[in-house]
């Protein structure tokens, strides 16, 4: 296949990603779009095998069909409630493919740039390593975090901002060095030092970073993954990698963007880590929570007209999406409006509470984000809050102090009444007491949110 | 301890200080229940309903009485019709007595109990705080005399509440008048307006406002400017101005409504005049006036305690025991409202009560310690009045005022756009024309990005990282091209990147299609 031909393959790809991403606007297009994303990868791998600078295929074509058959197998056999974890390892291999073949172009010494784009070429190379790296560490340790391998609580070392900054520097001198080497494939040493302090990052970053910013870790490292993309793609002059690699790095990065601002905390802060150290005295709770059990909630449920059901992590742990979709489905059977609240940080990754929801069947014309329904809680009659703590929160709104304060929250203690379905009196991931569970028309239903939302069903069935 | 619940001696008093349901619970928290014989008859509950909970009948009051380590009733002790004696001779020395007292009115009533050590703690002092909201007696009594109120009214008035137009003409929907938005005030609205009359309402406290209107009803606005709430939630006593405004306002809905319901009242003082012997004349024939405040002499000049009258035409009702006619419902709530009080009262569970006088709500409700008076407490330190707002405001331009000190906002967010600036500037100074040109594709890629991901819907935010998971997947062409040359050490890290780029894409696209899948309508 000629240059040209292959340019323009490249360049039909890059348009099929585009409207890949653009399809995810709404759920009618969306199955298209994942359509097209794969068309638009199958034209790309396979113009590439077949331009000119690939002559061997046995060592292409074997890696291929045992990387697709573990990818395929991984994607059809996961859990939904594992999505995050799937995500954050998926990462970590884009990272840990920027890295091998950012080593690979490093060792081929067939490169004839001199001079300035030399320089450029290597400043690339370093970069894309750089960021691979860390893309790569970063993301182990979020998977081992998410399926809590490791604690998900922030880990806090002292001077922790002087270390990164420290590693910065050491990263910036290392690059010095690395540029300094004149003869071609010198330098290795400093770039298998920036490697460690690379790795060494990504984890440090990411152990400082609590479990209620897990939603901003996910996505941030799905931004750098891009980034590490788009570097190959300058190391290689691949206007493709570029493109491909901006677009993922922008979605990561504007995924980011708007959990942080759905916590009301500043993108860097999250980064730097630590939950709720900073801040006054947050105001104690105190008062007496009202529990309710599962034949009150349904005859409660019976009387409602209309009914709002708010998911949190609680329910993925759980696994009680799939009862909670037959309580709805009895529900609206009996001619009840029964709705679901989602907040935008609800779970360990954007959109998780969404996916849960449909994979049990809930139609997704029913479940609404939090802007929509935050004006109507009024007319709200119950709701059902299973397994959330922080994003029920007033005092996010009301006490200047607590450490989500400014978080925009779920408002559901503006309706008639509130049912909360939880383990224990524990506090929510960000360590804050919930002043929602002692108001007066709050009642508590503790429990496995499965075991309880099955006996709710019972009652209402009986 | 034992608890007793005496049965009520006052006349035509049917409510009972306990219910199965809430004796059922006390026994729970380790108490034992004593009930006198034919205690709840009057609000349909039998001695058996009690025994079938738990609870030991006692066949006269006077053992009842000597048994009770506390006793707890719904009205003041008062002299025993058939004993010939006082209730308070029956309260042995040092016992405990929980119901309503008055303590402001019954002076007497408290020398006595404090002359027998008693410890006394009374049901109309409940602190008004959220936290004793659920012990709340006086509002959940008020909240049925509001609703009694609006019964009663139907009881005697001549037509329908609601609107009709049918085949034997238009029937107009009443005019319901409210005066004094209070627990009860609110209640009556809520009544006659689910019985769809047309209600207005009047309150002297401007924040009340709000919960009229979120009632339906109409909030009648006084062109007058004075700050009506007193200390706890009150009302206070207004100037003359503004009561002259008030008044004339109420002559002229007199001629207006068909029913007036009043239920004005100030702590600890007789009960204002509101409704004059003229602006009832005024009134249409069989319009009624239900007054609440009659135990404190009444809001109509023509009120008559206890009594239904008729005068000019307008059927003046003054029940002061409108709780007690809806014995059950009442006796239920404030069976509950005691029980609260116990379970705070009894923290561990144990059947002992503690009288923990740094509790404000039990400080509140405690008017005799024993023997000595505690009555009146230290005022609350809450007010269900708005006046804490002003706080937070000055707290947050506090803040603001700190963080403006150092750069002004102007400049600073122009600091991203020059550095931004300055650091393009730098690469083009230096980097030649072959990385100028992927520079160019990089960045208005990240504005294609930029513009596409911000129209995707928050409920696919998970498909789009595993789609653009796949995506980045297409680092694989690096490998790709890297993969044919001879040196095998390369060859080896380009085929590992080309394994693990495929997991990426084969993993992402069909996890993506999988999750798709589901969504549907």
């Amino acid at each position: 296949m000629s240059h040209s031909l292959v340019t323009m393959s490249y360049i039909v790809a890059t348009i099929l990603f585009i409207f890949s991403l653009s399809g995810l606007s709404n759920q009618e297009t969306a199955r298209r779009g994942n359509y097209y994303g794969m068309l638009g990868m199958a034209i790309a791998i396979i113009a590439t095998a077949l331009s000119a600078s690939v002559t061997s295929y046995s060592i292409l074509i074997v890696a291929l069909l045992i990387g697709g058959a573990i990818g395929a197998r991984a994607a059809l056999k996961v859990e939904m409630t594992q999505m995050p974890e799937l995500v954050a390892i998926m990462h970590s291999l884009v990272g840990m493919a920027a890295v091998l073949v950012g080593y690979a172009n490093f060792m081929d010494t067939s490169s004839t740039l001199t001079g300035v784009e030399k320089t450029i070429h290597e400043v690339e190379i370093y970069v894309g390593i750089l960021i691979g790296a860390v893309t790569f560490s970063g993301s182990v340790i979020a998977f081992c975090k998410l399926s809590e391998r490791i604690s998900g609580k922030p880990m806090l070392l002292p001077g922790r901002h002087w270390l990164n900054l420290g590693l910065l520097i050491a990263a910036v001198t290392l690059g010095y060095v690395f540029l300094q080497q004149t003869e071609t494939g010198g330098g290795l040493l400093p770039l298998w030092i920036m490697t460690a302090i690379a790795l060494l990052f990504g984890i440090h970053m990411v152990m400082a970073i609590g479990g209620a910013d897990m939603p901003v870790v996910v996505s941030m490292l799905n931004s750098y993954s891009g980034w590490a993309a788009a570097a190959t793609g300058f190391m290689l002059s691949n206007d493709l990698l570029i493109v491909t690699g901006a677009l993922v790095g922008s979605s990561g990065a504007i995924l980011s963007y708007i959990m942080c601002r759905a916590m009301n905390r500043n993108f860097i802060s999250v980064i730097a880590g630590g939950f709720g150290t900073s801040g006054g005295e947050a105001a104690v709770v105190e008062g007496e929570v009202t529990p309710i059990n599962a034949e009150e909630t349904a005859q409660l449920l019976l009387d409602a007209k209309s009914i709002m059901i708010i998911p949190g992590y609680g329910m993925a742990v759980a696994q009680a999406q799939h009862t909670v979709n037959e309580i709805t489905k009895l529900l609206r059977d009996k001619g009840k409006k029964v709705g679901f609240g989602i907040h935008p940080v609800a779970g360990r990754m954007p959109g998780h509470m969404n996916v849960l929801l449909a994979e049990a069947k809930v139609p997704y014309d029913i479940v609404y984000e939090m802007d929509e329904i935050n004006e109507d809680w009024d007319h709200v009659d119950v709701s059902i809050v299973i397994g959330a703590n922080d994003i029920v929160n007033p005092s996010a709104l009301d006490d200047p102090n607590s450490p989500i304060a400014g978080m925009p929250v779920l408002e559901c203690w503006k309706g008639e009444s509130t049912v909360v379905l939880k383990r224990s009196m524990a506090s929510g991931y960000a360590g804050v007491g919930n002043p929602l569970f002692v108001l007066e028309n709050t009642r508590m239903l503790f429990g496995d949110a499965n075991a309880t939302m099955q006996a709710v069903l019972k009652a209402l069935k009986g | 301890m034992k608890i007793g619940i005496p049965k009520e001696i006052h006349p035509g008093e049917k409510r009972v200080a306990t219910t199965p349901e809430a004796a059922e619970q006390i026994i729970k928290l380790g108490f034992s229940v004593l009930v006198e014989s034919g205690a709840g008859l009057n609000a349909n509950i039998s001695d058996e309903a009690y025994k079938e909970v738990g609870v030991e009948i006692i066949d006269n009051a006077k053992t009842l009485w000597d048994k009770a380590d506390i006793v707890m009733k719904v009205r003041a002790p008062e002299q025993h019709p058939e004993l010939a004696l006082d209730e308070i001779d029956l309260l042995p020395e040092g016992g405990r007595l929980i119901s309503f007292i008055w303590p402001a009115q019954n002076e007497q009533l408290m020398q006595k109990l404090a002359a027998k050590n008693a410890t006394v703690l009374a049901m109309d002092s409940v602190p008004r705080m959220s936290r004793a909201q659920k012990l709340d007696a006086l509002s959940s009594m008020a909240n049925i005399a509001g609703y009694r109120a609006v019964i009663e009214a139907a009881q005697h008035f001549g037509r329908f509440f609601t609107g009709q137009i049918t085949a034997a003409g238009k029937i107009p929907p009443a005019k319901v008048l409210v005066i004094g938005a209070g627990v009860a005030g609110l209640a009556a609205i809520g009544t006659a307006k689910g019985m769809g009359a047309i209600v207005r309402a009047f309150d002297t406290r401007p924040e009340v406002k709000e919960q009229i209107e979120s009632m339906d009803a109409e909030f009648l606005m006084l062109d007058f400017e004075e700050e009506g709430s007193g200390t706890g939630g009150y009302a206070k006593t207004m100037s003359k101005e503004f009561i002259e405004a008030e008044m004339a306002l109420f002559a002229r809905q007199a001629m207006e409504v068909d029913i007036i319901i009043t239920t004005a009242l100030i702590p600890g003082k007789p009960a204002p005049k509101l409704i004059t012997e003229g602006m009832v004349k005024s009134m249409k024939p069989g319009s009624i006036i239900v007054d609440l405040a009659a135990e404190q002499g009444g809001n109509c000049a023509l009120t008559e305690k206890d009594k239904v009258v008729v005068k000019h035409d307008v059927t003046i009702i003054g029940y002061s025991n409108l709780p007690s006619r809806l014995a059950n419902q009442s006796s239920q709530l404030y069976a509950t409202n005691l029980r609260h009080l116990l379970t705070e009262l009894c923290p561990e569970k144990n059947g002992t009560i503690n009288v923990n006088m740094d509790d404000e709500v039990i400080r509140g409700t405690t008017v005799i310690r024993e023997g000595k008076i505690t009555w009146p407490p230290p005022p609350p330190k809450l007010s269900a009045a708005p006046a804490p707002q002003t706080e937070a405001p000055a707290y947050a331009s506090v803040q603001e005022q700190q963080k403006k000190s150092v750069i002004p906002d102007s400049i600073k967010q122009f600091i991203p756009l020059v550095l931004g600036g300055l650091a393009l500037f730098g690469i083009g100074s230096v980097a030649p024309e072959s990385f100028m040109t992927h520079f160019t594709v990089f960045v208005l890629a990240c504005f294609i990005g930029y513009q596409v991901i911000w129209n995707v819907t928050a409920s696919l935010h998970t498909p789009l990282m595993s789609v653009t998971n796949a995506i980045s997947g297409i680092i694989i062409i690096g490998a790709l091209v890297q993969v044919s040359t001879p040196d095998s050490v390369i060859s080896i890290l380009a085929g590992l990147a080309i394994l693990i780029a495929s997991i990426n894409i084969a993993g992402g696209f069909l996890v993506t299609r999988r999750m798709l899948e589901m969504f549907r309508k």
